[in-house]
């Protein structure tokens, strides 16, 4: 039996000692927001870390009380009986600094300054979340994590973690994710970025002061981040060229429906985007946006050793589950690939399941029975050392 | 290879600490019978997904790959073993994935059904393609796209430049030195890369 963690509540730790950034710079004075779900057990040892990606949050799993369809962006994989079984896991959901959902961020004010932080919120990385991370995991005294999981960006800090911090996990699992972005991946990041900055409503990221939001560069970053999480196949079966309000019509007939407008939504595919747009430039921090498309753009362990990434991996101790789905194109199966010669290299333990999936990038975050079968057989195994 | 006299059979050939390859690991029952009565460390490579779960379960390395992309993901001699148990006869790249084999391992360890067994020899005399414990297919629906003989591999083996350091056949969980081409149903071969491959 499956069922959900039930109602949660986010907490938050200040940390006064300042954390020191790749760029140079530091953050000082900052809080994270936390959720936890299960139980610590005696001897500490059945922590998991739960890294988010692009637009997630420390909200994992289960629901919030008095809100309506409030799951947590992974509620799928976790709970008690679910693959990452919070009845034997500890499960730690943490939102990473710089984001908007409750951690030190863009929109809050700047310590020195008094007013919202925006555009001079220091560059972040993932290396900088990830010693943050390690942080919250100090102050609540779990030396080694069980695992530390992520899918996305979040899968890269969980590399990140295996490189920094290399005896504070016995596993590492990385999905959906690559040992760097590829010129492709960049360039949609920069388009989404140039939407956002160029938006009149932008102000330069002090949008705050004027009462405003750039609404419509972050209605073209959501709408060109959608396109890229889907396939081309996943997108055809969903939206088709099916002509919006008109089911499956077929459009090649004298009574088309067609409005013959360039500004109109004429199809279900236009409709979706604008949705998915509006809604996200709501609730989503253009700041943010631009910090966190950033991490993803830098993230690049073998820089350091020459892009070599076999040797950016000798420091890595833990075992590995790396998984990607065929039909992701933004974080192809080869870049996956590539991690595991890496690990391969230095004789790591590494297992890598390559799952079938029509979904694209978005099939992370959905509960293919291949995939969730694959990571409930890994935790089971790590629940199994753990006792 | 479910027999599992076969199976020690086999296993007495992986010296003990041995960093193995096993290609075409199935449910990885060999791995982890390495692992635990060997000490064995390594990876199995499987393409179906049942197969990579019951790895997982099993807490055997496995990796996801088609082996008709080759073995790009390994290094030249980054094993002492590599293993092709029942698995040269479902590849259509059969040759390249032997000289892979030879690439990667120190020694290799191939294993197939034994196609010049008496039983199937009968089977054809009497004008059938043999259906047998080792070949249970019927021919239009058998996964074997390579059928071959013992005396078969060992011209491929010579002519890939592969340096036999051992070879025999297996029947009923036994192994068969004399006249193995005629009296067992599995081939086992044990090789290396000669010095001109």
């Amino acid at each position: 039996m499956t069922s959900s963690v039930g109602h949660v509540t986010p907490q938050s730790l200040h940390f006064a000692e300042a954390l020191p950034l790749q760029s140079g710079a530091q953050l000082r004075d900052y809080t994270l927001v936390y959720e936890t779900y299960g139980t610590l057990n005696a001897a500490r040892s059945n922590a998991v870390l739960v890294c988010h990606a692009l637009n997630a949050s420390h909200h994992v799993a289960g629901t919030y009380e008095g809100q309506a369809k409030s799951e947590g962006w992974w509620d799928n994989l976790i709970g008690p009986g679910k693959p990452l079984d919070t009845n034997r896991f500890f499960v730690i959901g943490v939102n990473n600094p710089g984001s908007c959902f409750g951690s030190t961020g863009p929109m809050q004010i700047h310590p020195d300054t008094g007013v919202p932080y925006g555009a001079d919120f220091p560059v972040v990385t993932v290396e900088d979340w990830v010693d943050a991370q390690a942080r919250l995991c100090d102050a609540l005294c779990i030396e080694q994590l069980a695992a530390v999981l992520g899918g996305s960006l979040g899968g890269m800090q969980a590399l990140s973690w295996s490189l920094r911090f290399p005896d504070r996990l016995r596993h590492c699992i990385a999905v959906a994710t690559a040992p760097n972005l590829s010129a492709q991946n960049i360039a949609f990041n920069e388009v989404a970025r140039r939407a956002i900055i160029t938006d009149p409503d932008f102000h330069e990221g002090h949008f705050y002061a004027h009462n405003t939001l750039p609404r419509r560069g972050l209605r073209v970053a959501r709408m060109i981040g959608h396109i890229t999480y889907l396939s081309d196949d996943a997108m055809e079966a969903k939206f088709g060229r099916r002509i919006r309000g008109h089911g499956s019509l077929p459009v090649d007939t004298g009574n088309t429906g067609l409005a013959y407008s360039t500004q109109a939504i004429e199809f279900e595919i236009e409709s979706y985007l604008r949705h998915q747009g509006d809604k996200f430039s709501e609730y989503f921090d253009a700041n943010t946006y631009l910090l966190i498309t950033r991490a993803l753009d830098y993230f690049d362990p073998a820089r350091a050793f020459g892009g070599d990434l076999t040797a950016a991996f000798a420091a890595a101790v833990c075992k590995f589950l790396v998984i990607s789905f065929t039909t992701d194109w933004r974080f192809a199966p080869q870049r996956s690939r590539e991690i595991v010669k890496a690990l391969v290299d230095h004789k790591r333990d590494v297992s890598y399941a390559e799952i079938a999936a029509p979904h694209g990038h978005d099939a992370f975050l959905l509960d293919d029975p291949r995939y969730h079968g694959v990571l409930r057989a890994y935790f089971d195994n790590i629940a199994k050392e753990a006792a | 290879m479910s027999d599992r006299k076969d199976m020690a059979l086999i296993a007495e050939l992986v010296p003990k600490g041995s960093r193995v390859l096993d290609l075409g690991c199935g449910d990885g029952e060999f791995l982890a019978f390495l692992r635990d009565h060997r000490q064995c460390t390594g990876y199995g490579i499987e393409i179906a997904d049942a197969n990579v779960l019951a790895c997982t379960q099993r807490g055997v390395n496995v990796i996801q790959l088609n082996l008709e992309e080759g073995l790009a993901l390994f290094e030249d001699q980054s094993f002492d073993v590599v293993l092709q148990l029942d698995t040269l006869q479902h590849l259509r790249n059969t040759e390249k994935m032997l000289r892979e084999t030879a690439r990667v391992g120190r020694t290799g360890i191939v294993s197939f059904p034994n196609f010049a067994h008496w039983p199937n020899r009968l089977h054809v005399i009497k004008g059938r393609m043999p259906i047998t414990k080792v070949l249970p297919y019927q021919w239009y629906d058998t996964p074997n796209i390579r059928v071959a003989t013992f005396a078969d591999f060992e011209v491929l083996a010579r002519r890939d430049g592969l340096r036999i350091l051992d070879a025999f056949g297996i029947q009923s969980g036994a192994p068969v030195r004399r006249w193995p081409n005629l009296r067992a149903s599995v081939a086992v071969f044990r090789f290396e890369r000669g010095a001109a491959g």
